[in-house]
């Protein structure tokens, strides 16, 4: 098998723990949507305020879920030693770590999916304009979430690691995402969305960057 | 021995440690007579400029101590030598000491300069931004684990931040530069003559204490390990100094 076959298969599972178990579908994306109503709500009902502060809050809720969305993907395997059995089979590292990469951003760009329309109801947020780059924005920068927290969720979720160390590690190195990710979509809603190509590099050159380096480094996470 | 590890090895001893600490205390003295006395006051900012002559330094050591951390963590994982893990671990606290010291530094020259605290600069951004990053990273360093796998984490952690950071820079920068012009910033004050020898001295100054700390951070770091080894050695029924050179596995 080789390395990508291996990183496919990985990925398959893990997608179909959450066809069975519903885990994504059932809390995080309902957390999602609280957290909108909650953004709405803490900034009052002005329709235009809303408008202007949607693609931040958009990309909160997903940042937020993200986070969830890996607790997850790793507390799986927590159970039963599953975690340990995974790391002995005779495969590559690297692809245990893309293949859960892998995993959850199909998770989570379908969140995204519903996410975006309800910001298109709550908050009356236009997606019509150039939803070619606003799907780029999305798939790049799920990319870019799902490299790092694959590469951290598995420190999180080694015996005796403290729950807010994950957050704490990728909000903060989630950054650019984030930045670039907000300003994208900006621009594909409300803005001129032929300048969000410099943007969208940025998102492309984050997920190249954490990809190259996460691969051979995360075989040092799960030596043991 | 390598010729790094020969050095960090005199700096640490007892020794050289003093004759650092005397090296820093003088440069300090010396920056301070510069900045405060020497150097005239700028032609827009008055005495504040002074501020410069300890804000550029502390942001010139938090960069460099994160750079240390970087390198460390990479000799850690190549290496498995404990050394490079407290070196990476003493640079990393240092750094964070000198991040949050240019950032409050930075708030008192920008409150009277510039009318605010604060301002999404890129700069002062990414500088937030990294002080959370190593925070991080100080806190994966205190999760209660057997030091080897301790080590190879915060490795990597200390490798990962250091790549993100240029990256995280850039995109603060674009991302401010698409708002409104910025509230008039006074540019970069001509920096020449009398105010160049005091900023460089500063800049010595500064490295010296960053140093010092350095070699006080390891020994303390080595002393440590030796509680450790000297708990453990009864138990596995072997000598502590065995315990201490064995290269740490996981």
């Amino acid at each position: 098998m080789s390395a990508l076959g291996q990183a496919l298969a990985i990925a398959k599972k893990d997608l179909r723990i959450e066809v069975r178990g519903r885990h994504v579908a059932g809390t995080i994306l309902p957390f999602a949507g609280t957290l909108l109503i909650a953004f709405g709500l803490s900034l009052g009902p002005g329709r235009s305020l809303l408008r202007q502060t949607a693609p931040g809050l958009l990309w909160l809720a997903v940042l937020f879920a993200s986070v969830l969305a890996f607790r997850q993907a790793y507390q799986a395997e927590g159970e039963d030693g599953a975690f340990e059995s995974l790391i002995l089979a005779p495969i590559d590292k690297a692809s245990v770590f893309l293949g859960k990469a892998a995993a959850v951003v199909v998770e989570l760009l379908a969140l995204e999916a519903v996410v975006v329309g309800l910001v298109v109801v709550l908050f009356d947020l236009p997606v019509g304009h150039a939803p070619v780059v606003l799907a780029g924005a999305f798939v790049l920068g799920t990319i870019g979430l799902a490299v790092v927290g694959s590469l951290f969720g598995a420190l999180a979720e080694m015996p005796r690691t403290r729950e807010a160390i994950f957050p704490l590690l990728v909000l903060p190195l989630c950054t650019p995402v984030l930045v670039a990710g907000v300003k994208a979509t900006e621009l594909a809603t409300t803005g001129p969305a032929g300048q969000a190509g410099s943007w969208l590099g940025l998102l492309l050159a984050f997920d190249v960057v954490v990809t190259g380096v996460g691969s051979p480094l995360f075989v040092y996470l799960v030596e043991d | 021995m390598s010729t790094a590890e020969r050095l960090m090895s005199s700096l640490t001893a007892r020794r050289g440690e003093r004759v650092l600490a005397w090296l820093a205390v003088g440069a300090v003295g010396v920056s301070a007579v510069l900045s405060l006395v020497a150097s005239p006051p700028d032609a827009e900012q008055g005495g504040l400029i002074r501020l410069m002559y300890v804000h550029v330094p502390a942001a010139w050591v938090a960069y460099l101590a994160f750079a240390v951390v970087f390198v460390a963590s990479v000799a850690y994982l190549r290496t498995r030598k404990t050394r490079w893990d407290r070196v990476a671990a003493a640079s990393a606290e240092v750094g964070v000491l000198f991040t949050a010291l240019t950032i409050v530094l930075g708030s008192i020259w920008a409150k009277p300069v510039w009318g605010t605290w604060w301002t999404w600069d890129p700069r002062l951004t990414t500088t937030a931004i990294l002080l959370v990053i190593y925070v991080g990273y100080l806190a994966v360093r205190r999760l209660p684990d057997n030091p080897a796998r301790r080590a190879r984490w915060a490795a990597v952690v200390g490798i990962v931040g250091f790549v993100d950071v240029p990256i995280v820079h850039l995109s603060v920068r674009w991302w401010r530069s698409l708002h409104q012009a910025p509230a008039r910033l006074i540019g970069v004050p001509d920096v020449s003559g009398s105010m160049g020898v005091a900023l460089g001295v500063g800049f010595i100054a500064f490295t010296l204490v960053y140093l010092y700390f350095m070699a006080l951070r390891l020994r303390v770091g080595r002393l440590e390990e030796r509680v450790v080894a000297e708990a453990l050695s009864p138990r596995i029924g072997q000598p502590a100094e065995a315990l201490m050179e064995e290269p740490a596995r996981g």
